[in-house]
């Protein structure tokens, strides 16, 4: 076999993410300092950095940064917490744990857009969704979930369908617990709280942060959650910025400014993907 | 109380906690296939009927107003056409970096791992400008071809990290023996690598179905696939909560038993080989 043959049959996969992530980029930088609104075509000409002016001192700009993070904290502060503590309980074997696995599983192959109309009308109509029955029949008034409290019903909505990913890689992580080292502490005295903190909480350190690195990257841009329930709103109570970029590339037609944010959102997803590859990078040299 | 009495009062006590655990976590989902057999008279009243009589009436509705076939053929082609595809230029990029290493091998890993990192909506007004300008619009191929740029950097390290299991002598002495490169792969690395081949497959196919962000802002009416077709399904008027429901059904369930079966691979293939 020549040298030649391994780099050939690298190429069409290589090629094409390489087209794939350079051309969109290209472009997005040069539409951010060009003006380019949809809606007026004969307005062109380079305009240097108005648009990331335009973008950034746009009053929804703030709102949907904090939104960002809010959502982002606040899902995997949810879905860490909860994840574990799942793991730990159906972590030794007891009747029915086969089926417990796989409908704890189940909500996160279910499409983004089922999830959110589920939530949206099932769940949280302030008349006849099931929270408000809840509600009810403990004698309190029920909520106006997506209304009065957007941003938080859709924190809801995106931790129940990250919780069982995290439940999952957790899981995966506590098999292979040294379970000599267990017992040998068990015999030695340790009761369960000492086990969790001296065993268990180390053990699962590195998948924590995994778990924290792959939600960063995924739950920056929630955008089919935020569509099908809130809009965005109400006002800009519920953008987020990969929400605020599609309002204005799609509902205000402005590329130029669309693009700007764009790049502000690549450089955010790119903080915390250095991080991630740092450590899957450790991991290839093993 | 004795030891062994305690010990079974913890068990059992861990085995309820667990199931109501789940089952409270699970009470959206179970809730949506029941209301997916009531009437909207059922659907929507108060209190919550439990116990009633099953009609399958939504789904033949479902079919009849919105085309329901339709969407579910689009997503079907889209998916199997996307995950094929990717599976076609991953391989032979997964064979050439897991047996024929050289010195940029990791490098090119972690540069792919890196586009997946890329936030999709950064990529909007561009993929749309070009989608709009090839006619590739509101079209299949437009939608294949984005589904698989975004999945193949998994594909590639799933398929990787199986291909690094083999031992590099097999493919040595077949070789020796004369064998082509395509009997190589053929009669070979596929009969190794199947299960290896199957599962990343299948992950794919669940998240091609699933993609929801790409086939809102570039589908519509022609090659709109189930994701659109439910979030079509979000505007207020009317309550229409039963067919809601029979449509979501038909759209996640082949995938979540998909789902089922592809779990461990999930982890692997999310975690890009991290946590195993």
């Amino acid at each position: 076999m020549n040298r030649l043959l391994p780099r050939a049959l690298m190429a069409p996969a290589v090629l094409s993410l390489f087209l794939w992530m350079i051309v969109p980029l290209v472009m997005t930088i040069y539409f951010s300092v060009i003006r380019y609104n949809l809606m007026q075509p004969d307005q062109v000409g380079f305009i240097g950095l108005e648009n990331f002016e335009y973008f950034v001192t746009d009053p929804s700009f703030g709102t949907a940064v904090i939104n960002t993070l809010l959502l982002l904290g606040s899902v995997i502060l949810i879905t860490v917490i909860a994840g574990i503590a799942i793991a730990l309980l159906i972590d030794e074997p007891f009747p029915g744990r086969n089926i417990v696995r796989i409908l704890l599983i189940s909500p996160f192959f279910v499409m983004p857009t089922v999830n959110a109309l589920l939530w949206k009308h099932m769940m949280m109509n302030p008349i006849y969704g099931v929270l408000a029955q809840v509600w009810l029949f403990f004698g309190a008034t029920p909520v106006d979930w997506l209304s009065d409290w957007p941003l938080w019903s859709v924190i809801v909505i995106v931790s129940w369908q990250w919780l069982p990913f995290a439940t999952l890689i957790f899981m995966t992580s506590l098999q292979s617990m040294n379970r000599e080292q267990l017992e040998a502490s068990r015999m030695d005295g340790a009761n369960y709280l000492q086990q969790l903190r001296y065993l268990y909480i180390p053990h699962l350190g590195r998948s924590v942060a995994v778990v924290v690195m792959i939600e960063m990257i995924f739950l920056l841009s929630v955008f089919a959650e935020i569509y099908t329930t809130t809009g965005g709103g109400p006002g800009d109570a519920s953008t987020n910025v990969a929400f605020l970029i599609f309002k204005q590339a799609l509902l205000n037609f402005d590329a130029g400014v669309a693009s700007a944010g764009a790049l502000f959102a690549v450089v955010l997803a790119n903080i915390a993907a250095v991080f991630l590859i740092r450590m899957v990078g450790k991991n290839l040299d093993k | 109380m004795t030891q062994i009495q305690k010990n079974l009062a913890i068990q059992t006590l861990r085995t309820a906690f667990a199931w109501l655990v789940t089952l409270l976590l699970f009470f959206p989902l179970g809730w949506l296939i029941l209301t997916a057999f009531k009437t909207e008279l059922q659907a929507i009243s108060v209190p919550p009927l439990l116990i009633f009589t099953p009609t399958l009436e939504n789904f033949s509705i479902v079919q009849d107003r919105s085309d329901y076939l339709l969407y579910a053929q689009n997503s079907l082609i889209t998916s199997v056409a996307s995950t094929l595809l990717g599976l076609a230029l991953a391989f032979p990029a997964a064979y050439s970096m897991a047996f024929f290493r050289s010195k940029h091998t990791k490098d090119i890993l972690m540069w792919m791992l890196s586009t997946k990192m890329m936030p999709a909506v950064g990529a909007l007004v561009p993929i749309y400008v070009l989608a709009q300008t090839s006619g590739l619009l509101d079209s299949r191929t437009g939608l294949v071809i984005v589904f698989t740029l975004s999945n193949l950097p998994i594909m590639v390290w799933m398929l990787y990290s199986h291909f690094k299991d083999i031992p590099n002598e097999i493919l040595e002495a077949s070789r020796m023996d004369g064998a082509t490169l395509w009997q190589e792969f053929r009669h070979v690395l596929l009969p190794l690598t199947m299960g290896g081949l199957a599962s990343t497959g299948l992950l794919c196919l669940v998240l091609s179905w699933n993609e929801a962000f790409w086939s809102l802002n570039l589908s519509a009416a022609k090659s709109g696939t189930l994701a659109t077709l439910i979030a079509s399904y979000s505007s207020p008027e009317g309550l229409f909560w039963a067919k809601l429901s029979a449509a979501s059904f038909m759209a996640i369930g082949p995938i979540v038993v998909f789902g089922w079966f592809s779990q461990k691979q999930l982890v692997q293939g999310l975690t890009f080989g991290a946590v195993k």
